[in-house]
């Protein structure tokens, strides 16, 4: 078979399926249903990606967001206790208004597309092989050359998001009982215990057992 | 033959099915999150298509911070969430108006 046209099959199959996971993760019922709707539209868009060779973003994209992102949602969603029929309210009622601004926001960018398409760019020669170089190396050299700058400040943005996050959850309870660890490292030990000397005394003899009754 | 198009197009389509569930879903906090990262899923579609068919590595770079910035996001944004349902006891975005804005 021709590899090109089984590379379009793919992408139509992929796209399809992405589609597809997009429309159930807006329309299903049960919130949960939706989070793994979501996973299943991240792991056929990874496979878009694989498919533009845009490999090493593929797999953080498994990585981070199927790995991590979504299993933090799914975390919440199952932890929540969700009253799913009162959330639905007001579906029917917004569905018109969401679809037609939808409708129309796809049918503007469509035309844009379509006017531009006109000189249809096709698919060129890999510009990372022509670099001889892999997807991961070609990015990493980017990453690490011209975009240190950023990369530093994304790693910054990652801890505020940790602090963040913790710091808003963290909860002070009440009645729980803490050690302060400042008086801890204070403690002295001869604070604590007194040693006395004293001499050693034999003690009394204890007194001989009567002889047992008959 | 896969053309620029085909990976724009799909950006589209998946920008525009985000936004319907942003109207439809008005009550779910958790699914309007989940519209957002659709949102940024189309985005980064679009990114990757562009970086790759144009040759400059800068799209794709630009994908990893989104990426970045999209987890803490959702991170922050789940950790309100958790805050938001021990307080109030709903996630119903009616019923969180105490700001009166």
């Amino acid at each position: 078979m021709n590899p090109q046209l089984l590379q379009l099959i793919c992408f139509y199959a992929f796209g399809l399926v992405t589609v597809a996971g997009a429309l159930s993760v807006i329309s299903m019922k049960n919130t949960v249903h939706a989070v793994l709707s979501l996973v299943l539209t991240f792991f056929s868009a990874a496979c878009l990606w694989m498919l533009l060779e845009a490999e090493f973003l593929a797999l953080a994209l498994i990585v981070v967001y199927v790995g991590a992102v979504m299993v933090l949602f799914l975390f919440v969603v199952m932890m929540l206790d969700i009253d799913h029929e009162k959330m639905r309210e007001g579906f029917v009622k917004f569905l018109p208004v969401g679809l037609i601004v939808a409708v129309v926001m796809l049918v503007e960018m469509l035309g844009l597309i379509g006017v531009r398409s006109m000189q249809a760019q096709v698919l060129g020669a890999n510009p990372a092989l022509a670099e001889g170089m892999s997807n991961t190396q070609w990015l990493g050299h980017a990453l690490y050359t011209k975009f240190l700058l950023p990369f530093e400040i994304a790693a910054l943005i990652l801890t505020v998001g940790v602090v963040a996050a913790v710091a808003l959850t963290l909860r002070e309870r009440s009645d729980a009982r803490h050690v302060a660890p400042g008086d801890q490292v204070k403690v002295d030990p001869r604070s604590r215990i007194r040693i006395v000397k004293m001499d050693a005394v034999r003690p009394e003899p204890p007194a001989v057992a009567e002889e047992p009754q008959s | 033959m896969i053309s620029l198009a085909h990976y724009i197009v799909l950006g589209a389509v998946l920008f525009c099915i985000a936004v319907a569930g942003l109207f439809i879903n008005r009550k779910n906090v958790i699914v309007l999150l989940m519209s957002i990262e659709l949102m940024l899923l189309a985005v980064n579609m679009n990114f990757v298509a562009f970086s790759r068919f144009l040759g400059d590595a800068a799209g794709q770079v630009f994908v990893f911070f989104i990426l970045t910035v999209a987890a803490a996001e959702a991170a922050i944004g789940l950790a309100i969430l958790v805050l938001l349902f021990r307080t109030r006891s709903t996630i119903n975005i009616a019923d969180i108006d105490s700001m009166k804005g």
